[in-house]
Protein backbone atom coordinates (compact mmCIF):
# COMPACT_ATOMS: atom_id res chain seq x y z
CA UNK A 1 0.00 0.00 0.00
CA UNK A 2 1.02 3.53 -0.75
CA UNK A 3 1.01 6.11 1.51
CA UNK A 4 1.30 9.91 1.12
CA UNK A 5 3.38 11.42 3.93
CA UNK A 6 2.68 15.01 4.92
CA UNK A 7 5.14 17.55 4.68
CA UNK A 8 7.78 18.65 6.81
CA UNK A 9 5.76 21.74 8.09
CA UNK A 10 2.73 19.46 8.37
CA UNK A 11 4.47 16.95 10.44
CA UNK A 12 6.11 19.57 13.07
CA UNK A 13 2.40 21.32 13.72
CA UNK A 14 1.03 18.30 13.91
CA UNK A 15 3.81 16.69 17.06
CA UNK A 16 3.86 20.09 18.44
CA UNK A 17 -0.23 20.01 19.11
CA UNK A 18 -0.05 16.62 20.19
CA UNK A 19 2.63 17.92 22.44
CA UNK A 20 0.88 20.50 24.02
CA UNK A 21 -2.28 18.59 25.10
CA UNK A 22 -0.55 15.45 26.06
CA UNK A 23 2.85 16.70 27.52
CA UNK A 24 4.51 13.39 25.46
CA UNK A 25 6.47 13.95 22.04
CA UNK A 26 5.87 11.11 19.52
CA UNK A 27 9.31 11.66 17.93
CA UNK A 28 10.60 9.28 20.42
CA UNK A 29 9.01 6.25 19.15
CA UNK A 30 11.33 3.85 17.67
CA UNK A 31 8.51 1.30 16.25
CA UNK A 32 9.61 -1.34 18.33
CA UNK A 33 5.65 -2.52 18.75
CA UNK A 34 5.77 -3.31 22.49
CA UNK A 35 2.73 -1.09 22.91
CA UNK A 36 0.65 -3.04 20.29
CA UNK A 37 1.90 -6.28 21.11
CA UNK A 38 0.17 -5.64 25.08
CA UNK A 39 -2.81 -3.78 23.48
CA UNK A 40 -5.67 -5.53 25.03
CA UNK A 41 -7.76 -4.03 22.07
CA UNK A 42 -5.48 -4.71 19.44
CA UNK A 43 -7.60 -7.12 17.90
CA UNK A 44 -10.41 -5.31 16.89
CA UNK A 45 -8.44 -2.33 16.22
CA UNK A 46 -7.90 -1.73 11.79
CA UNK A 47 -4.27 -0.49 12.85
CA UNK A 48 -2.17 -1.09 15.63
CA UNK A 49 -1.31 1.71 18.12
CA UNK A 50 2.53 1.08 16.72
CA UNK A 51 1.05 2.11 13.71
CA UNK A 52 -1.04 5.02 14.65
CA UNK A 53 2.23 6.78 16.27
CA UNK A 54 3.97 5.93 12.49
CA UNK A 55 1.03 7.53 11.03
CA UNK A 56 1.56 10.45 13.35
CA UNK A 57 5.63 11.09 12.84
CA UNK A 58 4.89 10.68 9.36
CA UNK A 59 1.97 13.61 10.14
CA UNK A 60 -0.76 11.56 8.40
CA UNK A 61 -3.35 13.34 10.29
CA UNK A 62 -6.16 12.30 8.26
CA UNK A 63 -5.65 8.57 8.41
CA UNK A 64 -4.83 8.25 11.78
CA UNK A 65 -8.46 10.06 12.60
CA UNK A 66 -10.15 7.83 10.52
CA UNK A 67 -8.99 4.70 12.41
CA UNK A 68 -10.78 2.85 14.33
CA UNK A 69 -7.98 2.71 16.42
CA UNK A 70 -8.01 6.27 18.39
CA UNK A 71 -11.90 5.72 18.62
CA UNK A 72 -11.89 2.27 20.59
CA UNK A 73 -8.90 2.75 22.87
CA UNK A 74 -9.62 1.57 26.00
CA UNK A 75 -7.40 3.96 27.80
CA UNK A 76 -6.04 1.19 29.97
CA UNK A 77 -3.02 2.47 29.60
CA UNK A 78 -1.13 -0.58 29.39
CA UNK A 79 0.66 1.02 26.72
CA UNK A 80 1.90 3.96 28.61
CA UNK A 81 3.66 1.44 31.80
CA UNK A 82 5.11 -0.96 28.71
CA UNK A 83 6.69 2.18 26.44
CA UNK A 84 10.49 1.47 26.48
CA UNK A 85 10.81 5.35 25.33
CA UNK A 86 8.37 6.11 28.41
CA UNK A 87 6.02 7.30 26.17
CA UNK A 88 2.71 7.60 27.77
CA UNK A 89 0.92 6.23 24.91
CA UNK A 90 -2.19 6.61 26.41
CA UNK A 91 -2.08 10.20 26.69
CA UNK A 92 -1.35 10.46 23.08
CA UNK A 93 -4.05 9.02 22.33
CA UNK A 94 -6.31 11.19 24.24
CA UNK A 95 -4.85 13.91 22.48
CA UNK A 96 -5.68 12.49 19.00
CA UNK A 97 -9.16 12.20 20.06
CA UNK A 98 -9.24 15.65 21.74
CA UNK A 99 -8.12 16.80 18.31
CA UNK A 100 -9.98 14.86 15.86
CA UNK A 101 -13.39 16.15 17.74
CA UNK A 102 -12.02 19.98 17.25
CA UNK A 103 -11.95 19.09 13.78
CA UNK A 104 -15.20 17.36 13.70
CA UNK A 105 -13.77 14.31 12.22
CA UNK A 106 -15.38 11.57 14.20
CA UNK A 107 -15.92 8.48 11.52
CA UNK A 108 -19.10 7.26 11.21
CA UNK A 109 -20.09 4.48 13.45
CA UNK A 110 -17.92 5.21 15.83
CA UNK A 111 -20.42 5.04 19.00
CA UNK A 112 -17.76 5.71 22.33
CA UNK A 113 -17.29 9.50 21.00
CA UNK A 114 -21.20 9.76 21.21
CA UNK A 115 -21.11 8.17 24.42
CA UNK A 116 -18.36 11.11 25.55
CA UNK A 117 -20.79 13.80 24.41
CA UNK A 118 -24.03 12.66 26.31
CA UNK A 119 -21.80 11.94 28.94
CA UNK A 120 -21.00 15.31 29.47
CA UNK A 121 -23.99 16.74 28.87
CA UNK A 122 -25.37 14.91 31.78
CA UNK A 123 -23.06 16.35 34.30
CA UNK A 124 -23.49 19.83 32.58
CA UNK A 125 -27.33 19.70 33.66
CA UNK A 126 -27.10 17.92 36.82
CA UNK A 127 -23.73 18.00 38.11
CA UNK A 128 -23.52 14.38 38.37
CA UNK A 129 -24.07 11.27 36.04
CA UNK A 130 -27.46 9.69 35.34
CA UNK A 131 -26.89 6.91 33.74
CA UNK A 132 -30.34 5.62 33.25
CA UNK A 133 -30.71 9.25 31.15
CA UNK A 134 -27.01 8.31 29.22
CA UNK A 135 -28.57 5.19 28.06
CA UNK A 136 -31.82 5.75 26.87
CA UNK A 137 -29.65 8.95 24.87
CA UNK A 138 -26.84 6.82 23.88
CA UNK A 139 -29.53 3.77 22.51
CA UNK A 140 -31.32 6.38 20.72
CA UNK A 141 -28.31 8.40 19.29
CA UNK A 142 -26.10 5.27 18.44
CA UNK A 143 -29.92 3.34 16.51
CA UNK A 144 -30.23 0.63 18.98
CA UNK A 145 -32.84 1.67 20.82
CA UNK A 146 -33.62 -1.82 22.81
CA UNK A 147 -30.02 -2.50 23.68
CA UNK A 148 -29.72 -3.75 27.27
CA UNK A 149 -33.71 -3.44 27.89
CA UNK A 150 -33.69 -6.91 29.46
CA UNK A 151 -31.11 -6.08 32.04
CA UNK A 152 -33.82 -3.11 33.28
CA UNK A 153 -36.29 -4.64 35.55
CA UNK A 154 -33.41 -6.45 37.34
CA UNK A 155 -31.73 -3.32 37.49
CA UNK A 156 -34.60 -1.43 39.11
CA UNK A 157 -35.28 -4.17 41.62
CA UNK A 158 -32.10 -4.10 42.96
CA UNK A 159 -31.88 -0.08 42.98
CA UNK A 160 -28.99 0.02 40.99
CA UNK A 161 -30.35 2.53 38.17
CA UNK A 162 -33.02 5.41 39.09
CA UNK A 163 -35.15 7.33 36.78
CA UNK A 164 -34.57 10.39 39.16
CA UNK A 165 -31.50 12.09 38.15
CA UNK A 166 -29.31 13.21 41.41
CA UNK A 167 -28.53 16.81 41.27
CA UNK A 168 -25.82 18.45 42.96
CA UNK A 169 -27.03 21.76 44.37
CA UNK A 170 -25.88 24.35 42.10
CA UNK A 171 -25.49 22.43 38.87
CA UNK A 172 -25.18 25.47 37.08
CA UNK A 173 -21.38 25.65 38.46
CA UNK A 174 -20.11 22.50 36.32
CA UNK A 175 -22.31 24.17 33.60
CA UNK A 176 -20.57 27.38 33.78
CA UNK A 177 -16.97 25.68 34.73
CA UNK A 178 -17.29 23.57 31.55
CA UNK A 179 -17.95 26.78 29.54
CA UNK A 180 -15.05 29.02 31.11
CA UNK A 181 -13.08 25.79 29.98
CA UNK A 182 -14.42 26.29 26.40
CA UNK A 183 -13.44 29.83 26.52
CA UNK A 184 -9.44 29.23 27.68
CA UNK A 185 -9.28 26.39 24.74
CA UNK A 186 -10.83 29.10 22.23
CA UNK A 187 -7.58 31.20 22.88
CA UNK B 1 -8.80 9.04 61.92
CA UNK B 2 -11.01 11.38 59.83
CA UNK B 3 -10.94 11.49 55.94
CA UNK B 4 -12.53 13.48 53.27
CA UNK B 5 -14.81 10.41 51.25
CA UNK B 6 -15.26 11.19 47.48
CA UNK B 7 -17.91 8.17 46.45
CA UNK B 8 -18.53 9.43 42.90
CA UNK B 9 -21.52 8.80 40.62
CA UNK B 10 -20.99 4.50 39.88
CA UNK B 11 -21.60 4.41 43.90
CA UNK B 12 -23.96 6.55 44.28
CA UNK B 13 -26.28 4.31 41.37
CA UNK B 14 -24.73 0.76 40.01
CA UNK B 15 -22.74 0.11 42.56
CA UNK B 16 -24.56 1.06 45.82
CA UNK B 17 -23.40 -1.97 47.56
CA UNK B 18 -19.76 -0.57 47.09
CA UNK B 19 -20.67 2.60 48.98
CA UNK B 20 -22.63 0.89 51.67
CA UNK B 21 -19.87 -1.60 52.50
CA UNK B 22 -17.39 0.90 52.61
CA UNK B 23 -19.37 3.12 54.89
CA UNK B 24 -19.95 0.09 57.40
CA UNK B 25 -16.21 -1.37 57.24
CA UNK B 26 -14.63 2.01 57.84
CA UNK B 27 -16.56 3.10 60.86
CA UNK B 28 -16.08 -0.38 62.06
CA UNK B 29 -12.32 0.04 61.97
CA UNK B 30 -12.33 3.60 63.43
CA UNK B 31 -11.82 5.35 60.47
CA UNK B 32 -14.76 8.38 60.16
CA UNK B 33 -15.41 9.12 56.43
CA UNK B 34 -16.89 12.54 55.52
CA UNK B 35 -18.72 12.93 52.16
CA UNK B 36 -17.67 15.89 50.35
CA UNK B 37 -20.55 18.80 50.25
CA UNK B 38 -21.43 19.05 46.88
CA UNK B 39 -19.01 17.42 45.07
CA UNK B 40 -19.48 17.02 41.70
CA UNK B 41 -18.81 14.09 39.05
CA UNK B 42 -14.74 13.35 38.20
CA UNK B 43 -15.29 13.65 34.39
CA UNK B 44 -14.25 9.90 33.32
CA UNK B 45 -13.46 8.91 30.34
CA UNK B 46 -15.12 11.29 28.45
CA UNK B 47 -13.88 14.51 29.77
CA UNK B 48 -10.31 13.44 29.50
CA UNK B 49 -11.24 12.63 26.07
CA UNK B 50 -12.61 15.87 25.30
CA UNK B 51 -10.74 18.07 26.68
CA UNK B 52 -7.40 18.15 28.57
CA UNK B 53 -8.14 21.33 30.76
CA UNK B 54 -11.77 20.23 31.29
CA UNK B 55 -10.16 16.18 32.20
CA UNK B 56 -7.93 17.77 35.21
CA UNK B 57 -10.36 20.66 36.42
CA UNK B 58 -12.97 18.50 37.34
CA UNK B 59 -11.38 16.24 39.46
CA UNK B 60 -9.07 19.46 40.76
CA UNK B 61 -12.62 21.28 41.81
CA UNK B 62 -13.24 18.28 44.06
CA UNK B 63 -10.11 18.51 45.68
CA UNK B 64 -10.03 22.37 46.31
CA UNK B 65 -14.02 20.75 47.81
CA UNK B 66 -12.11 18.69 50.16
CA UNK B 67 -9.29 20.97 51.14
CA UNK B 68 -11.75 23.69 52.17
CA UNK B 69 -13.51 20.45 54.82
CA UNK B 70 -10.04 21.11 56.08
CA UNK B 71 -9.15 17.26 56.15
CA UNK B 72 -5.59 16.30 54.59
CA UNK B 73 -7.32 13.06 53.03
CA UNK B 74 -9.42 12.37 50.81
CA UNK B 75 -10.67 8.54 49.86
CA UNK B 76 -11.92 7.50 46.50
CA UNK B 77 -13.09 3.82 46.42
CA UNK B 78 -14.11 4.19 42.99
CA UNK B 79 -10.46 3.25 41.02
CA UNK B 80 -11.79 5.28 37.78
CA UNK B 81 -12.81 8.30 40.17
CA UNK B 82 -9.48 8.07 42.05
CA UNK B 83 -7.37 7.57 38.99
CA UNK B 84 -8.33 11.03 37.26
CA UNK B 85 -7.78 12.48 40.75
CA UNK B 86 -4.42 11.17 41.38
CA UNK B 87 -3.48 11.98 37.65
CA UNK B 88 -4.96 15.47 37.42
CA UNK B 89 -3.18 15.99 40.96
CA UNK B 90 0.30 15.25 39.40
CA UNK B 91 -0.36 17.14 36.49
CA UNK B 92 -1.20 20.35 38.21
CA UNK B 93 2.07 20.10 39.83
CA UNK B 94 4.08 19.69 37.35
CA UNK B 95 2.64 21.92 34.92
CA UNK B 96 2.56 25.57 36.50
CA UNK B 97 0.78 26.86 32.92
CA UNK B 98 -2.02 24.08 33.39
CA UNK B 99 -2.31 25.10 37.20
CA UNK B 100 -3.20 28.74 35.93
CA UNK B 101 -5.64 27.73 33.82
CA UNK B 102 -7.04 25.63 36.03
CA UNK B 103 -7.08 28.29 38.96
CA UNK B 104 -8.76 30.70 36.21
CA UNK B 105 -11.30 28.37 35.66
CA UNK B 106 -12.30 26.98 39.14
CA UNK B 107 -11.70 30.77 40.49
CA UNK B 108 -9.65 29.55 43.10
CA UNK B 109 -6.23 28.59 44.37
CA UNK B 110 -4.82 25.15 44.08
CA UNK B 111 -3.22 24.13 46.73
CA UNK B 112 -2.41 20.25 46.32
CA UNK B 113 -2.16 19.85 49.92
CA UNK B 114 -5.21 17.07 49.96
CA UNK B 115 -3.63 13.69 49.59
CA UNK B 116 -5.65 11.05 47.69
CA UNK B 117 -5.67 7.67 48.61
CA UNK B 118 -7.85 4.62 47.49
CA UNK B 119 -9.46 3.05 50.86
CA UNK B 120 -7.29 -0.06 49.81
CA UNK B 121 -3.69 1.99 50.78
CA UNK B 122 -6.17 3.03 53.98
CA UNK B 123 -6.80 -0.67 54.88
CA UNK B 124 -3.72 -1.97 54.11
CA UNK B 125 -0.84 0.93 54.85
CA UNK B 126 -2.33 3.18 57.61
CA UNK B 127 -4.24 0.98 60.06
CA UNK B 128 -2.10 -2.30 58.85
CA UNK B 129 -3.06 -5.92 57.83
CA UNK B 130 -2.14 -7.17 61.20
CA UNK B 131 -4.55 -4.82 63.06
CA UNK B 132 -7.21 -6.33 61.07
CA UNK B 133 -6.50 -9.92 61.52
CA UNK B 134 -6.92 -9.17 65.23
CA UNK B 135 -10.34 -8.03 64.19
CA UNK B 136 -11.13 -11.12 62.25
CA UNK B 137 -14.25 -12.38 63.60
CA UNK B 138 -15.17 -15.30 61.12
CA UNK B 139 -12.29 -16.15 58.80
CA UNK B 140 -13.47 -16.45 54.76
CA UNK B 141 -12.32 -20.59 55.60
CA UNK B 142 -10.03 -21.46 52.45
CA UNK B 143 -12.51 -19.65 50.12
CA UNK B 144 -10.62 -19.44 46.78
CA UNK B 145 -10.44 -16.02 45.44
CA UNK B 146 -8.91 -14.56 42.60
CA UNK B 147 -7.62 -10.71 43.20
CA UNK B 148 -8.70 -8.93 40.26
CA UNK B 149 -7.08 -4.60 40.20
CA UNK B 150 -7.49 -3.63 36.73
CA UNK B 151 -5.90 -0.59 34.91
CA UNK B 152 -6.94 2.34 36.60
CA UNK B 153 -5.87 1.58 40.40
CA UNK B 154 -2.27 0.64 39.34
CA UNK B 155 -1.47 2.35 35.86
CA UNK B 156 0.31 4.40 35.57
CA UNK B 157 2.56 4.09 38.57
CA UNK B 158 4.29 7.60 38.24
CA UNK B 159 0.74 9.19 39.10
CA UNK B 160 -1.03 6.19 41.70
CA UNK B 161 2.01 4.89 42.95
CA UNK B 162 -0.10 2.11 44.06
CA UNK B 163 1.19 -1.47 44.49
CA UNK B 164 2.86 -2.88 41.64
CA UNK B 165 1.43 -2.00 38.23
CA UNK B 166 2.30 -5.56 36.67
CA UNK B 167 1.82 -7.68 39.85
CA UNK B 168 -0.09 -5.63 42.52
CA UNK B 169 -0.23 -7.54 45.71
CA UNK B 170 -2.35 -5.62 48.26
CA UNK B 171 -6.04 -7.36 47.22
CA UNK B 172 -4.27 -10.40 47.74
CA UNK B 173 -2.48 -10.07 50.80
CA UNK B 174 -6.01 -8.14 52.07
CA UNK B 175 -7.74 -12.18 51.39
CA UNK B 176 -4.85 -14.21 52.85
CA UNK B 177 -5.49 -12.05 55.88
CA UNK B 178 -9.01 -12.91 55.75
CA UNK B 179 -8.85 -16.52 55.74
CA UNK B 180 -8.86 -16.87 52.15
CA UNK B 181 -6.44 -18.17 49.43
CA UNK B 182 -5.29 -15.77 46.99
CA UNK B 183 -4.88 -17.99 43.87
CA UNK B 184 -1.74 -16.79 41.87
CA UNK B 185 -3.08 -16.14 37.92
CA UNK B 186 -2.24 -14.00 35.34
CA UNK B 187 -4.69 -11.50 34.19
CA UNK B 188 -5.05 -9.52 37.68
CA UNK B 189 -4.47 -6.24 35.75
CA UNK B 190 -6.03 -6.66 32.13
CA UNK B 191 -8.29 -4.71 31.62
CA UNK B 192 -12.43 -5.46 31.40
CA UNK B 193 -13.04 -2.86 28.94
CA UNK B 194 -13.83 -0.29 31.11
CA UNK B 195 -15.83 2.53 29.96
CA UNK B 196 -17.02 0.47 26.77
CA UNK B 197 -19.83 -1.46 29.07
CA UNK B 198 -22.52 0.67 26.71
CA UNK B 199 -20.86 1.73 23.73
CA UNK B 200 -18.66 -0.75 22.72
CA UNK B 201 -19.92 -4.05 24.63
CA UNK B 202 -18.78 -6.32 21.90
CA UNK B 203 -14.95 -5.34 23.59
CA UNK B 204 -16.38 -6.21 27.04
CA UNK B 205 -17.76 -9.44 26.31
CA UNK B 206 -14.47 -9.80 24.98
CA UNK B 207 -11.82 -8.77 27.19
CA UNK B 208 -14.16 -9.44 30.31
CA UNK B 209 -14.55 -13.09 28.85
CA UNK B 210 -11.25 -14.07 29.30
CA UNK B 211 -10.98 -12.63 32.43
CA UNK B 212 -13.70 -15.06 33.97
CA UNK B 213 -12.48 -17.98 31.63
CA UNK B 214 -8.81 -17.24 33.07
CA UNK B 215 -9.92 -17.02 37.02
CA UNK B 216 -12.12 -19.91 36.49
CA UNK B 217 -9.19 -21.99 35.28
CA UNK B 218 -7.16 -20.63 38.34
CA UNK B 219 -9.63 -22.35 40.07
CA UNK B 220 -11.17 -18.99 41.55
CA UNK B 221 -14.94 -19.42 43.72
CA UNK B 222 -15.14 -15.84 43.10
CA UNK B 223 -13.14 -12.57 41.93
CA UNK B 224 -12.78 -9.75 44.21
CA UNK B 225 -12.18 -6.44 43.10
CA UNK B 226 -11.82 -2.50 44.03
CA UNK B 227 -13.80 -0.87 41.02
CA UNK B 228 -17.55 -0.26 40.57
CA UNK B 229 -16.78 -0.32 36.54
CA UNK B 230 -14.60 -3.75 36.70
CA UNK B 231 -17.55 -4.91 39.19
CA UNK B 232 -19.88 -3.77 36.18
CA UNK B 233 -18.32 -5.39 33.70
CA UNK B 234 -17.37 -8.77 35.40
CA UNK B 235 -20.95 -9.38 36.95
CA UNK B 236 -23.51 -7.56 34.98
CA UNK B 237 -22.58 -8.73 31.70
CA UNK B 238 -21.47 -12.40 32.80
CA UNK B 239 -24.65 -13.82 31.65
CA UNK B 240 -24.56 -12.89 28.00
CA UNK B 241 -20.66 -13.90 28.44
CA UNK B 242 -21.52 -17.09 28.89
CA UNK B 243 -23.79 -17.05 26.17
CA UNK B 244 -21.50 -16.24 24.06
CA UNK B 245 -18.66 -18.65 25.12
CA UNK B 246 -21.36 -21.11 25.50
CA UNK B 247 -20.41 -22.68 29.09
CA UNK B 248 -21.24 -21.97 32.54
CA UNK B 249 -19.09 -19.74 34.04
CA UNK B 250 -21.32 -18.41 37.68
CA UNK B 251 -18.55 -16.87 39.24
CA UNK B 252 -19.47 -14.53 41.73
CA UNK B 253 -17.80 -10.49 41.75
CA UNK B 254 -17.54 -9.03 45.09
CA UNK B 255 -15.90 -5.81 46.54
CA UNK B 256 -13.00 -6.41 48.59
CA UNK B 257 -14.70 -4.48 51.29
CA UNK B 258 -17.63 -6.39 51.28
CA UNK B 259 -15.29 -9.13 52.04
CA UNK B 260 -13.98 -7.63 54.32
CA UNK B 261 -17.03 -6.52 56.24
CA UNK B 262 -18.04 -10.83 56.17
CA UNK B 263 -14.75 -11.34 58.25
CA UNK B 264 -15.50 -8.35 60.74
CA UNK B 265 -18.73 -10.04 61.20
CA UNK B 266 -21.68 -7.73 59.07
CA UNK B 267 -24.14 -9.81 57.18
CA UNK B 268 -24.66 -9.92 53.14
CA UNK B 269 -27.76 -7.32 53.62
CA UNK B 270 -26.37 -5.01 54.69
CA UNK B 271 -23.35 -4.80 53.21
CA UNK B 272 -24.89 -5.23 49.55
CA UNK B 273 -24.58 -9.03 48.52
CA UNK B 274 -27.89 -9.25 47.57
CA UNK B 275 -27.28 -7.38 44.87
CA UNK B 276 -24.70 -8.31 42.42
CA UNK B 277 -26.44 -10.41 39.25
CA UNK B 278 -24.37 -13.37 40.10
CA UNK B 279 -25.54 -14.60 43.70
CA UNK B 280 -22.81 -15.05 45.75
CA UNK B 281 -24.56 -15.83 49.14
CA UNK B 282 -24.71 -19.75 48.38
CA UNK B 283 -20.99 -19.89 48.19
CA UNK B 284 -20.33 -17.51 51.09
CA UNK B 285 -22.88 -19.31 53.65
CA UNK B 286 -20.89 -22.31 52.84
CA UNK B 287 -17.75 -20.89 53.13
CA UNK B 288 -19.00 -19.18 56.47
CA UNK B 289 -20.55 -21.67 58.39
S1 LIG C 1 6.18 0.84 22.87
FE1 LIG C 1 6.78 3.02 22.71
S2 LIG C 1 8.60 3.02 21.39
FE2 LIG C 1 7.63 1.01 21.14
S3 LIG C 1 6.29 1.26 19.35
FE3 LIG C 1 5.03 1.69 21.15
S4 LIG C 1 5.16 3.90 21.45
FE4 LIG C 1 6.82 3.33 20.06
S1 LIG D 1 -4.35 2.65 26.38
FE1 LIG D 1 -5.34 2.21 24.42
S2 LIG D 1 -3.66 1.84 23.00
FE2 LIG D 1 -2.80 1.73 25.06
S3 LIG D 1 -2.86 -0.46 25.53
FE3 LIG D 1 -4.74 0.44 26.33
S4 LIG D 1 -6.28 0.20 24.73
FE4 LIG D 1 -4.25 -0.14 23.79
Amino acid sequence: MKYAIASEKVRRTFAKQIEKISGERISLCYQCGKCSAGCPVAYAMDYLPSQITRFAQLGMVEKLMQSSTIWICASCKTCSVRCPRGIELAKIMDAFRILAKRRGIVPKGQIAPLFDGIFLGSIEKYGRLHEMGLISKLNIASGRPFKDLSLLPIMLRKGKIRFVPEKVNSPREVRNLIRKVEELESK
Amino acid sequence: MKVAYYPGCALHATAKEYDDSCQLVFKELGVKLQEIPGWICCGATPAHLTSHLLGVALPCKNLILADEMGLDTVIAPCAACFNRLKVADQEVKEDLELKKDVEKVLGRPYSGRVEIKHPLEIIVQDIGLEKVRKMVRRELEGLRVASYYGCLLVRPPEAVGFDDPEDPQSLDNLVTTLGGEALPWAFKTECCGASFSLSETDIVFQLSGEILNEALEAGAECIVVACPLCQSNLDLRQKAIEKRYRKRINLPVLYFSQLLGLALGMNMRELGLLKHMVDPTKLLEKTLA
